[in-house]
C-alpha cells in the first residue's frame, strides 16, 4: 500500500495511505495459502472469514468479497484502516513466519471501498420481532451491537450525545488516518438496516434511566472518554489540553478551518504532546498539521511505546520529535503556556507487564519551551450514565462489569467496548459488542419464546 | 437522522439580551433547574452552553446577550427559523431542598436563569428572597416573572435608575447582618459571582454559584471546562455546573474563559464584514 509524502502529507488532513489497486489487491489475496485452520480467523475480534474473502478477491469477485466481510464486520472500511492487524489476523499469519503475511487489512479495505464505488448491497435483515433494543453510544461498539440487532430482526434505536455518530471514529481519529466520508457511508449502512438513531441525547439526562431500562435489552457502548490529566501545576493553564479535547476541537469541531468553522484551537508554534499511544500519536500529527513543531514525552523508551508500530513510523516520518525516558514534572507559565519541565527517567526492573519500571534521576529536570501541552495519557470509562444506573456493577477502573458475554450484573442490560474494558481499540470494541449483542439477541428469543 | 430544532418564539428583551424558546421535547421532558443545554447553530458553528431557563410543554427557553460571533449570529434567528442541534439537558440539577430562608441572586443576563431556581426552592417550602441586578433600568429582564415566583424581590441598578442604587452584594450584606439566610445562589458573570459569594463566606451560609466556563462536548469527554474547586479539578459540565461558591478558584476560571480572546475577536470581525457585505440578503434582525 502506498503513503504519501510526508512532506506532502503534513500540509493537510487528507488520508495517507492510498490503498491498494485491484491489481495489486488480486496478486496480495493469491499469496493466501487457504489453510485449513486458518489462525487468522481466531487472531479476528469479529471472527471475518478471511480465507474466504481472499479467495474471492483473488478470483477477482469483489462483490462476493465484499459479502463475505459483511456477514461477520459491518464496518470493513474502518477497520482495514484503523485495526492493529500486526498483532491480530496478519500477526499470526503463517506466510509471516517466512515472509511478509498477506496484508489482510489493506485488503479489506480495498474490498470495502470497491464496495461503495460499485454500489453498496446490504445483508439481509430478520422479520421484525416486535422487540424494542436501546444502543447508547453510536461508537464502534454501539454501530456493532445496532447491526448485529437489527439484521436479528429487532427495533434498534441509538442514542448519541454528540452532534454526529461514530464516536471516536468521528471526534478521536483525525481524517488522514480514517476519513470521516468513509466513517459517515459505512454509518449509513448501519442505518439503512433500519436502526434509529437519535443525536444530542445524553442518555441519563434526555433520556432518563427508566425510559432506558422500559427497552427490551439494553447495549451500553458509551465508551472511555473520561480523560485523565496529570495532576501536576500548570495543568489548568491556557493551552494546556487533553488529547480528547485538541482532536475534538479538529476532528469533530473542524477547528482546523477556523475562522471558516466557529470553534477555535490554540495554534501553537511549539507543541509537548506527552503519552506514546495511539492517541498521542494522532495528537502530535494533528498539531503537526496546524503547524507546529511537536515533541512527544514518553517516561520509558521508544520501544516501549504503546502506539502501533505503524503509527511511530508515520509520525517519525512527519517530523514529531521524541523525548524518551523523560517524565513532566510541572507545566511553566501563566496564564499562558510557556514551557514544560522534565526530569529524565532511568529505566530500572520490569513491571508486570514485562516493560522496565521508569525512575526518576535525581537532579536532571530540563524545561522545553512549548506553548501548547496535550496530555494524551489515556482515558476512563465515561462515569456518568453508569453510576446513574441503580445496582450496575462497577468495576475498579470505574468500568461497567460483565462476564465473559457483555452480560452486566443488571438482567437485560449488556456493555461492551472501551466502557467495559477500559481504553483498548476499535475492534476490540466491535468483537466484543458483536458478543453482546448476540448475547441479547439469545435473550429476547428466549423472551419470544416464552410469551 | 436531521432533526432541527425549531425557534417558536424570539423576544429582545433588552439591548442585545435575547429570549429564545426552543423546540426541544427531549430538553424539555427533563429539565430541571440549574441545567444546561449545548447548542450549535449550523454545520459551521461551534457548540455552546446556555443554561436552561424555564421550560413550557416542548419548548426550552434560553436567554443570551449578543456578545460574540455565535450569539450574534444566533440572535439574528427569528420565530420560525431553527437551530441544528440542541443537546441537553445537561448538568447537575440544582441542589433543591429545604433550606429554610433562601437568597437567588441574579446579575445581568445571569437574571435569566434565577425564576426557575426561585419556583423551585419556593415549592420545596422555602421562603425566596430574589435580588436582581444590572447596569441600568434598561437591562433588567423577567422582574416580574421572578417577582411572581419570590416572597420578595429587591431590584438593584448600578446607577440607581431603579430600585436600589447599588449592588446585589450590598443587599446581600444587609441581610446577613439583619436575617438569617440558609442558602444563597448567585448567578451572574464570573467576577460578579466572586465578589458576591465573598459576603456569604464569614457567615458559613450555603452559597452556590453557577459556573460558565468554556465547553465543547458538554458531557464530560474533553475537559475544555475545567475548574478548581476545592483544590480539586473538576469539569462543570458533568460535575457541576453549580458549585460551593467559597470553594471556587474564581481567578483560574476568569483566565480561562479568555483562552480564545483573539479567536473569538478574529470570528465576530470576519461575522460583521459578512453581513455587510451580504446587505440585505444577510444576518436578519427581528
Amino acid at each position: 500500500m502506498s503513503k504519501r509524502p510526508a512532506s506532502e502529507r503534513i500540509q493537510d488532513f487528507r488520508e495517507v495511505d492510498q490503498g491498494l489497486s485491484a491489481e495489486e489487491a488480486v496478486a496480495e489475496a493469491a499469496r493466501c495459502l487457504q489453510c485449513k485452520k486458518p489462525k487468522c480467523v481466531e487472531g479476528c475480534p469479529v471472527t471475518i472469514d478471511i480465507p474466504g474473502f481472499l479467495a474471492d478477491v483473488a478470483a477477482g469477485n469483489f462483490r462476493e468479497a465484499a459479502r463475505t466481510i459483511k456477514q461477520d464486520n459491518m464496518l470493513p472500511a474502518i477497520c482495514g484502516r484503523v485495526c492493529p492487524q500486526e498483532t491480530q489476523c496478519e500477526g499470526v499469519c503463517i506466510l509471516g513466519i517466512k515472509d511478509k503475511p498477506v496484508s489482510i487489512g489493506s485488503l479489506e479495505r480495498f474490498v470495502a471501498d470497491w464496495e461503495y464505488d460499485h454500489g453498496v448491497e446490504l445483508p439481509e435483515v430478520a422479520p421484525s420481532t416486535g422487540k424494542r433494543v436501546a444502543v447508547v453510544g453510536s461508537g464502534p461498539a454501539g454501530l456493532t451491537a445496532a447491526a448485529e440487532l437489527a439484521r436479528a430482526g429487532h427495533s434498534v434505536t441509538i442514542f448519541e450525545s454528540l452532534h454526529e455518530a461514530g464516536g471516536v471514529l468521528t471526534y478521536g481519529i483525525p481524517s488522514f488516518r480514517l476519513p470521516k466520508d468513509v466513517v459517515a457511508r459505512e454509518i449509513e449502512q448501519v442505518l439503512a438496516l433500519g436502526v434509529d438513531l437519535k443525536l444530542n441525547h445524553l442518555v441519563g439526562r434526555s433520556v432518563s434511566v427508566d425510559e432506558l431500562l422500559a427497552f427490551d435489552a439494553v447495549v451500553l457502548g458509551t465508551g472511555a472518554g473520561l480523560p485523565y490529566f496529570m495532576g501536576i501545576e500548570g495543568d489548568n493553564l491556557n493551552g494546556v489540553y487533553s488529547a480528547n479535547e485538541y482532536l475534538t476541537r479538529v476532528n469533530l469541531m473542524h477547528a482546523d478551518r477556523f475562522p471558516d468553522f466557529d470553534t477555535p484551537v490554540v495554534r501553537a508554534s511549539r507543541v509537548a504532546v506527552v503519552g506514546a499511544g495511539n492517541v498521542a500519536m494522532d495528537a502530535a500529527r494533528v498539531a503537526r498539521r496546524l503547524g507546529a513543531r511537536v515533541f512527544l514525552i514518553y517516561r520509558r523508551r521508544e520501544e516501549d511505546f504503546p502506539a502501533r508500530a505503524a503509527e511511530i513510523e508515520n509520525a517519525k516520518e512527519e517530523g514529531i520529535e521524541f523525548l524518551t525516558c523523560a517524565n513532566p514534572v510541572r507545566i511553566l507559565g501563566g496564564p499562558t503556556v510557556t514551557g514544560i519541565e522534565c526530569v529524565r527517567m532511568e529505566m530500572c526492573e520490569p513491571d508486570q507487564s514485562g516493560r522496565p519500571t521508569p525512575r526518576p534521576i535525581e537532579g536532571s529536570t530540563f524545561s522545553l519551551d512549548v506553548d501548547a501541552v496535550i496530555e494524551a495519557i489515556g482515558q476512563g470509562p465515561n462515569p456518568l450514565l453508569i453510576h446513574l444506573i441503580p445496582g450496575l456493577a462497577i468495576g475498579r477502573k470505574g468500568n461497567v462489569e460483565v462476564d465473559g458475554e457483555g452480560k452486566t450484573s443488571l438482567s437485560g442490560v449488556y456493555a461492551a467496548g472501551d466502557v467495559a474494558t477500559g481504553a483498548a481499540t476499535v475492534i476490540w470494541a466491535m468483537g466484543a459488542a458483536k458478543q453482546a449483542a448476540q448475547r441479547a439477541a439469545r435473550a429476547i428469543d428466549r423472551m419470544l419464546e416464552e410469551s | 437522522m436531521t432533526e432541527l430544532y425549531a425557534i417558536a418564539r424570539a423576544t429582545e428583551i433588552a439591548d442585545k439580551i435575547f429570549e429564545f424558546w426552543i423546540t426541544a421535547p427531549h430538553v424539555a421532558r427533563h429539565a430541571r433547574a440549574g441545567q444546561f443545554v449545548v447548542l450549535r447553530i449550523d454545520e459551521h458553528g461551534e457548540r455552546i452552553p446556555l443554561t436552561i431557563s424555564a421550560v413550557e410543554g416542548d419548548l426550552v427557553r434560553v436567554v443570551f446577550m449578543a456578545v460574540g460571533k455565535t450569539t450574534t449570529q444566533l440572535s439574528s434567528l427569528g420565530a420560525g427559523d431553527a437551530i441544528r442541534d440542541v443537546a441537553g439537558p445537561l448538568g447537575k440539577p440544582s441542589e433543591i431542598e429545604q433550606y429554610g430562608t433562601c437568597m437567588v441572586i441574579g446579575g445581568g443576563v445571569g437574571i435569566a436563569c434565577t425564576p426557575i431556581i426561585a419556583q423551585e426552592l419556593k415549592r420545596a417550602g422555602n421562603k425566596v428572597i430574589g435580588v436582581i441586578g444590572a447596569r441600568n433600568e434598561s437591562l433588567l429582564i423577567l422582574e416580574d416573572e421572578l417577582r411572581a415566583v419570590c416572597n420578595e424581590l429587591v431590584v438593584c441598578t448600578d446607577d440607581g435608575s431603579k430600585g436600589f442604587h447599588g449592588f446585589p452584594a450590598d443587599i446581600l450584606k444587609q441581610r446577613l447582618a439583619e436575617d438569617t439566610l440558609d442558602a444563597v445562589w448567585i448567578i451572574g458573570p464570573a467576577i460578579m459571582m466572586k465578589i458576591t459569594s465573598g459576603a456569604t463566606r464569614p457567615y458559613g451560609v450555603k452559597t452556590f454559584v453557577s459556573l460558565n466556563p468554556i465547553m465543547v462536548d458538554g458531557t464530560g469527554m474533553c475537559g475544555s471546562c475545567r475548574v478548581t474547586v476545592g483544590g480539586e479539578t473538576k469539569f462543570a459540565c458533568v460535575d457541576g455546573p453549580e458549585f460551593d461558591a467559597h470553594e471556587v478558584d474564581f481567578d483560574e476560571l476568569m483566565q480561562r474563559q479568555r483562552i480564545y480572546t483573539a479567536q473569538e475577536q478574529e470570528s465576530m470581525g470576519r461575522y460583521h464584514e459578512h453581513t455587510c457585505r451580504c446587505g440585505e440578503g444577510g444576518a436578519r434582525h427581528e
